[in-house]
């Protein structure tokens, strides 16, 4: 095998590439600074590291062969592991609708809210001046010293003439937020802001900062920041939302381990999500393979049309035939029902059964994957040797008996990976869930919305983005969940893919 | 092969077509329902298999134009169904050229080049693959909802987010494409290398042009993929004029909307080609999922 040692690296000379990757680190670099400024310290350190990352292997001549997969292990990392650890921060923090905004937006948010004083209410106009503006009062004939408009700031209002030429109103709301950090004290000592689009008035905010954990409300109440619990709360614990988010530690996991409006229903869930995999695998496995066997009959003729209208499933986009199966498998008015109708004179409740609803996902879900298994065993049965065959139908061996004793032990172990990563990936198959059921129907009774036919990714999911308060960070803790028992999964793969790999090598 | 009776051949052969033909009707059925649906009446499906009163109006609608029906009143579009189709077309072809760019390039480097801890990389590779993506949504989520405050290209809602996302699914394709490199005499490479070329040369020259059949099944697959993805897209995607294809379908069968007749057309009219596509490159399909998956 050549080693880069001695093959030469690259023809020409050094400076063209060496420029390059300097402009493209320096783009990096930039960029890093940018997220670090717009208060992203996290993408800011991501970036940087790249920008690292690249310098070194595309600047060293000895990193040459990193060169080539730099561009996927970034995005590998990028993509997938720095989402998958940042899930599992997220588990550890009260991340959720109630705290949803950093500390600092928090305050802003809070000291931003204000009573309006009706009384003093007036609309304003705002007048050019230089690079500066000036605010004009019609009502009270007060014209403003020069104000910039660039973040909060303060002026004194003076009688004065209307100036000659007012800005547009569009124009003016382009100054908005510099508008809204304005405050104007009149010549009688009353200090107005911004109340609107189109008004200044006096404003009494509804809480006044006055330390560096501390709110003072309109009332004289004293509000603390309590980084325990993410919200601003008074002597008696009340809180007032909307709060932040801080890490709460295991909070999350004790809830799902310790609320039994939890985990009772995340055990129901559990068990399904499992039975949900295993009965998908052993279904299109027995299926396909028995269709491949068919197939594979030399007897049989029409095969070459048999094979492609059986694959007819698998190559229709899934979520056409999923949502194709959710109109007929519907209660009222799906064919499916139309015809055990007419049939049986039974019409089930498929969607709002949860057991129907579960063997509705189990049909749907076979008819979806049979094809794949079918696929990949008439490879598999290809290799398995005639002869073999052959000799136990002499010795007076029943079809059946050589197919089981002959045909399936030397195809199962290649097939094993296969059937453990179509596991895993049924164990994860949203897709199929959420078109079909969206997890309905829920459990009677819990805390948490929890469907019958959730599995546990879409139990997450729902978790997350489908319920008024979403609970991001209990959907976090419940990722990690998963992602042990994914990890078990895909070790127990990789297992299985090294012995294929060893049993071929030694054939 | 082993002699058999004639008349046990003619039940056998009887019994296996009988299978195969009421195995076909069953797994058949959806699709003859749904072509049935889209030329029925109205949005119910209930009716005969063969449609009394034929109309075309859910196929009228589904290729985005206005349907008079006979009393007069017009009927508009319930949902862009073109548009939906283009951004998964636009959004697949760019993630999948963008993955095959970087699955080939790495699949090259895994397989010819020595690199130190490239064992311990792959394994890695071939356990992080197991961790589908959907599993960090609500990371996904809050990291492009907190990257749009910087560019809303970035952001929530944004094809550009999508694509990145999907790039990460290179893991699978890398495994694939590596399996293929892997058969490559090493001959080729050494005499390349005994001319002068260098390892990026050899790549350009010699792997590359190898590498077209395996590439175009990778290109396939991911493309696949991508289209048929529903779960990331409905976390990233909010707005209808941005839905792909799969996210949007949805909205067809609302509880309170149950538009059944004009999802059936708008679902063969966007399933056609990527069932076409796949069926003429089925064969190599195979080949390419099993040695992809196989080869250590």
């Amino acid at each position: 095998m050549s080693s880069i040692a001695d093959t030469p690296i690259a023809n020409g000379p050094a400076w063209p590439r060496l420029v390059m990757v300097g402009l493209g680190t320096l783009v990096l670099l930039f960029a890093a600074f940018y997220l670090y400024q717009l208060a992203q310290p996290l993408f800011g350190a991501i970036l940087l590291a790249i920008a690292v990352g690249f310098a070194i292997i595309f600047g060293a001549n000895r990193f040459y062969g990193a060169r080539f997969i730099f561009p996927g292990v970034a995005a590998v990392l990028v993509f997938i592991a720095f989402p998958v650890i940042y899930t599992i921060y997220i588990g550890f923090t009260n991340y959720s609708s109630f705290n949803l905004l950093s500390y600092e937006r928090t305050i802003e948010v809070l000291t931003s809210r204000g009573a309006v004083d009706p009384a003093t209410e007036q609309p304003f106009a705002v007048a050019q001046d230089g690079e500066a503006y000036r605010i004009w009062l019609p009502e009270a004939g007060l014209l403003s010293d020069p104000v910039s408009l660039q973040g909060p700031d303060s002026a004194n209002l003076a009688p004065a003439e209307a100036p000659a030429s007012l800005l547009e109103r569009r124009e003016a709301i382009k100054l908005r937020s510099g508008l809204q950090g304005l405050s104007l004290t009149s010549p009688d000592g009353t200090i107005i802001q911004n109340a609107g689009l189109r008004t200044f008035a006096s404003v009494t905010p509804d809480y006044v900062r006055t330390g560096p954990d501390m709110l003072t409300k309109a009332d004289g109440t004293i509000l603390t920041a309590n980084h325990q619990t993410g919200f601003f709360e008074d002597e008696t614990g009340a809180q007032v939302p909307p709060g932040w988010r801080v890490n709460i530690g295991w909070g999350n996991f004790e809830r799902v381990f310790q609320s039994e409006g939890i985990r009772g229903p995340m055990i129901g869930i559990f068990v399904w999500t499992f039975v949900f995999a295993t009965a998908s695998v052993a279904l299109t496995f027995a299926l396909g393979l028995t269709l491949a066997v068919i197939l594979q009959w030399e007897h049989l003729r029409f095969k070459a049309v048999y094979r492609i209208l059986l694959i007819l499933p698998y190559a229709v986009p899934a979520f056409i035939s999923i949502l194709v199966f959710k109109g007929l498998f519907n209660q009222n008015f799906g064919e499916i029902n139309l015809i055990l109708n007419a049939l049986f004179g039974i019409s089930p409740n498929w969607f709002t059964d949860g057991t129907l609803a579960r063997v509705m996902i189990l049909i749907v879900n076979t008819w979806l994957g049979y094809p794949y298994m079918m696929l990949l065993a008439m490879g598999f049965l290809q290799s398995v040797p005639e002869d073999h065959k052959k000799a136990a139908a002499l010795e007076g061996a029943s079809a059946l008996r050589v197919f089981f004793t002959i045909t399936l032990p030397q195809i199962i172990p290649p097939f094993l990976p296969l059937l453990i990563a179509s596991f895993a990936f049924n164990f994860n198959n949203m897709v199929l869930i959420f078109l079909l059921t969206r997890g309905l129907p829920d459990v009677p009774g819990t805390v948490i919305p929890a469907g019958e036919t959730d599995i546990l990714a879409s139990f997450t999911y729902r978790l997350a983005f489908d319920n008024a308060g979403q609970q991001f960070g209990l959907a976090g803790a419940i990722t990690l969940l998963i992602f042990l028992a994914v990890a078990a999964i895909s070790y127990a793969n990789f297992v299985a893919m090294r012995r294929a790999a060893q049993k071929r090598a030694g054939r | 092969m082993i002699v058999e009776r004639p008349r046990d051949l003619r039940i056998k052969k009887i019994a296996a077509h009988g299978f195969m033909i009421i195995f076909l009707i069953l797994i058949l059925f959806p699709f003859f329902m749904v072509l049935s649906i889209s030329f029925r009446e109205g949005n119910f499906s209930v009716g005969s298999i063969i449609p009394q009163n034929p109309t075309l109006e859910h196929w009228v609608l589904a290729f985005g134009f206005d349907y008079t029906r006979d009393d007069g009143s017009v009927i508009s579009p319930p949902y862009p169904v073109m548009l939906w189709m283009w951004n998964s077309i636009k959004i697949g072809l760019a993630a999948g050229l963008g993955v095959l760019a970087i699955a080939t390039i790495s699949a090259y480097a895994f397989s010819r080049i020595r690199i130190k801890g490239k064992a311990a990389m792959l394994d890695g590779l071939f356990l992080i693959q197991m961790f589908p993506t959907t599993l960090a949504l609500v990371a996904i989520y809050a990291i492009f909802d907190a990257l749009g405050e910087v560019s809303p290209v970035l952001g929530l809602d944004s094809h550009m987010a999508l694509i990145l996302i999907y790039l990460a699914g290179v893991t699978l394709h890398i495994w694939t494409i590596k399996g293929y490199f892997d058969s490559i005499d090493t001959a080729l490479d050494k005499a390349a290398a005994i001319d002068g070329a260098t390892p990026w040369q050899t790549f350009r020259h010699i792997f590359l042009p190898l590498a077209v059949p395996i590439m175009s099944v990778v290109f396939v697959l991911a493309f696949i993929g991508f289209i048929n993805d529903y779960p990331i897209a409905s976390v990233l995607i909010r707005s209808e004029s941005q839905m792909t294809l799969a996210v949007g379908s949805r909205l067809y069968l609302n509880e309170f909307k149950y538009l059944w007749g004009d999802f059936a057309a708008a679902a063969i009219l966007s399933g056609l080609p990527i069932t076409v596509v796949f069926l003429i490159a089925q064969r190599y399909l195979v080949s390419g999922l099993s040695d992809g998956a196989v080869k250590g």
